[in-house]
């Protein structure tokens, strides 16, 4: 099952291959992972989307529990939670798309954030599943680019993740 | 008064009662050794490769508890390391690994003899560390020694740059450290120790299987209290070997691949495990489906919460020091009124003697040819079961663990996790340096012994009266086997083949060779080496070449399925 971990480590060069380097040696899946510092500079957040059984997914938390710089770790899956990924698209935009593709990125909820004469560049903000539909939608020949943030997860409510 | 990085590092050894440190030497550390050179404190070992130093640390560690300490330049030096960090990291063994690093300004452009140690190392090491700024080599090291020794024990490595153990800085060593994100735990949890007490006085048939947490915590006095208040059996795994004593009736020998037929048997059968200071390696449980069974319920207490359920589902977890929790348990078994059901523990015992019975140890001892078995009982006979045994890995490693009875913990030094042929010889070297004047074997083969064979020298030059039992059966034994059983006696270059005469070799190398031939002259010859107390001796002793460890379960059978004599 997809699950998306939440952890706070000291912000510390190194800290971020430990943890890739924990995934790639004992094998678990990364679908997506994004890091940034947080409003204390001396923690970073980290948001891992992984998949594997129950059994992986305790193992994935044991292990990164474990890593020295690691702080805190929680598995999002275990309650409610809220998930966001952030995407640029650009998409062929000319004289025969430009219609088609301006409603898209209104059903979709996204904001054109750049315009060419052949090109729109459209930013969209939702569920991984979300963007990967927008993608499914659109005419896969009109897609030019893309680029994904990776999700990043919150707790919903009184839920957290702090220290 | 401000000092220098290197002037800094040897202050913190210092601090941490470092008493003796192994290391080579090289450009990027020279500044350190130029420190070594002007103190008498901390001694330094000089080996003849730095995957020595590295095993010679590690063995100095598990005979004494201390955290073993190696030192070594950049790059090679460095790299050379790797394999010994690796060895540590497996068996969990408390060690501090200081290698030297191109100065700051060269890392990352391809600098002479550069490498990056810390990525290089990061997958087997607890932790490690760059540093960046002489400010901060003091806390480093501190939080170096703090972590390799608390919590699951485990080598961390400070990577230290040439120009920072120049730089200039006051030296302050920090009284404690205390990392947010680091707080092991000690003590169990007190309803997880009552919910394992409950079975342990419902259980019918138990059984206790216990691995190297016993001797890194020091609990080898509470787990035989445990064990004898409550009558059960007892299994060591190859790590855990000296946890409890060898020679009480209690004890059914080593479980695993090559363990006893009653402690494997016992292991499959039973209805409440008690696993303590163990991972369920795939060693010692054979294949994990084989070994479910839902009659069985597992109690398994570790350190590590990553350890528990990982292989093996189990029933009641607890996570904490073995020592303190065993504590716990003794306390709250002293004052209870439950007993165990007496009469099914009888029965059980009088299962687990016919098991016994079987006599799965047995091997020839009418041959003409030595067999290596009987060269180990020699040696418990002669040593009184009292040396420090380390040893290599293949058939002899097996059989040392099989027939020298460890009764006390940190006796028996072997490379459990990651098998590193080599490792006997340097570290027996440790041993000796920490232990001087104790008898200290290293039970080898002819090929593991060739793998760190240079460290014969540094015996020398340090007056190690260590001696090599050397099992000689002029095949990678080990691989032998398995070609024997499972390839078709096809034994693709598994022939030890132009091999020296090792009598002549530690004689050249300042040492007495003994070459042994006949049966009747291994105790002879065993009681005239260890009579050589100042003397290193290399004992090659020319074995039957056919013998095989048995009982033997094969790659992805169950426990029960062993293969017997
Ligand atoms: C560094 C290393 N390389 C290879 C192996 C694989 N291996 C395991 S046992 C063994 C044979 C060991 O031969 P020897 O030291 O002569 O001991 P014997 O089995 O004959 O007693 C080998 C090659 C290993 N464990 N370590």
């Amino acid at each position: 099952m997809r699950h998306i971990i939440s952890l706070l480590m000291e912000n510390e060069a190194g800290a971020l291959s430990r943890v890739s380097g924990l995934f790639s040696a004992r094998g678990y899946n990364i679908e997506s992972l994004s890091v940034a510092p947080t409003e204390d500079p001396s923690l970073s957040r980290m948001t891992i989307v992984t998949s594997g059984s129950d059994d992986v997914i305790e193992q994935i938390i044991k292990q990164l529990n474990k890593l020295i710089e690691v702080i805190k770790v929680i598995d999002l899956n275990d309650g409610e939670h809220i998930e966001r990924e952030m995407m640029l698209v650009k998409v062929k935009a000319g004289e025969a798309e430009r219609e088609e593709a301006k409603r898209m990125a209104d059903i979709f909820r996204g904001r054109i954030i750049d315009v060419s004469d052949q090109s729109y560049t459209i930013e969209l903000t939702g569920t991984v599943a979300k963007l990967d539909a927008f993608l499914a939608a659109i005419d896969r020949n009109w897609i030019l680019e893309t680029v994904r943030t990776g999700a990043s997860g919150i707790g919903r409510g009184a839920r957290m993740l702090r220290i | 008064m401000e000092l220098t990085g290197a002037e800094i590092v040897l202050r913190c050894l210092q601090e941490e009662g470092v008493e003796h440190v192994f290391g080579y030497p090289g450009g990027a550390v020279l500044f350190i050794y130029d420190e070594f050179f002007k103190q008498d404190k901390v001694k330094h070992i000089l080996t003849r490769h730095e995957q020595g130093a590295v095993h010679a640390a590690d063995g100095y560690s598990r005979s004494t508890k201390k955290v073993g300490v190696a030192l070594v330049t950049s790059g090679p030096g460095a790299t050379n390391a790797v394999t010994g960090i690796a060895t540590a990291y497996m068996d969990s063994i408390p060690m501090v690994i200081i290698s030297g690093q191109v100065p700051t300004p060269a890392i990352g452009l391809d600098a002479f003899q550069e490498v990056d140690t810390v990525g290089i190392t990061r997958p087997c090491v607890k932790h490690n560390f760059l540093v960046k700024d002489v400010k901060d080599i003091a806390s480093t090291m501190k939080k170096a020694f703090y972590l390799a020794s608390t919590g699951r024990p485990g080598p961390v490595l400070v990577d230290i740059p040439k120009d920072i153990t120049q730089h200039k800085t006051e030296f302050v060593y920090p009284e404690s450290v205390s990392l947010r994100s680091y707080n092991p735990v000690t003590k169990g949890h007190p309803g997880q120790i009552r919910r394992a007490l409950q079975l342990i006085l419902e259980a019918k048939r138990p059984m206790v299987y216990t691995g190297g947490g016993i001797t890194l915590s020091n609990a080898s006095g509470e787990l035989a209290e445990f064990v004898r208040m409550m009558n059960f059996p007892c299994t060591n795994t190859l790590m855990g070997l000296g946890g409890y004593p060898a020679t009480d009736r209690q004890f059914l020998g080593m479980l695993g691949m090559h363990g006893t037929y009653e402690a494997n048997m016992a292991m499959q059968e039973c209805d409440v495990l008690i696993a303590i200071g163990a991972r369920f390696d795939d060693r010692v449980i054979g294949n994990p489906e084989h070994f479910f069974n839902p009659a069985r319920k597992i109690i398994h207490i570790d350190i590590d919460p990553s350890s528990i359920s990982k292989r093996v589902r189990v029933d009641v977890p607890i996570v904490g020091n073995v020592q303190d929790v065993l504590q716990e348990m003794l306390k709250a078994l002293n004052s209870s009124r439950e007993r165990v059901d007496a009469a099914a523990l009888e029965s059980w015992w009088k299962q687990i003697e016919e098991w016994r019975s079987r006599d799965c140890l047995k091997y020839d001892r009418q041959s003409k040819l030595i067999k290596p078995q009987m060269v180990v009982e020699k040696l418990y006979e002669v040593t009184g079961g009292d040396a420090f045994v380390t040893s290599d890995v293949g058939q002899h490693q097996m059989w040392a663990a099989q027939f020298y009875k460890f009764d006390k913990p940190r006796r028996w030094i072997n490379s459990g996790g990651l098998g590193t042929m080599g490792f006997g010889l340097p570290a027996a070297m440790g041993v000796q340096v920490a232990n001087p004047g104790a008898k200290v074997a290293c039970v080898t083969g002819e090929g593991s012994i060739q793998m760190c064979i240079q460290e014969l020298s540094t015996c020398k030059q340090y007056h190690l009266p260590i001696k090599i039992i050397a099992l000689n059966n002029r095949y990678l034994g080990m691989v032998r086997q398995w070609q024997e059983f499972f390839h078709g006696n096809r034994y693709s270059e598994s022939y030890m083949d132009a091999l020296p005469d090792f009598v002549k070799l530690a004689e050249s190398y300042g040492h007495v060779g003994m070459r042994i031939e006949s049966p009747s002259d291994v105790e002879g010859a065993l009681k005239e080496a260890f009579a050589l107390e100042d003397r290193l001796v290399f004992m090659d002793f020319v074995t039957d070449q056919a013998e095989n460890v048995f009982p033997m379960v094969p790659g992805g059978k169950g426990l029960s399925e062993m293969i017997l004599v």
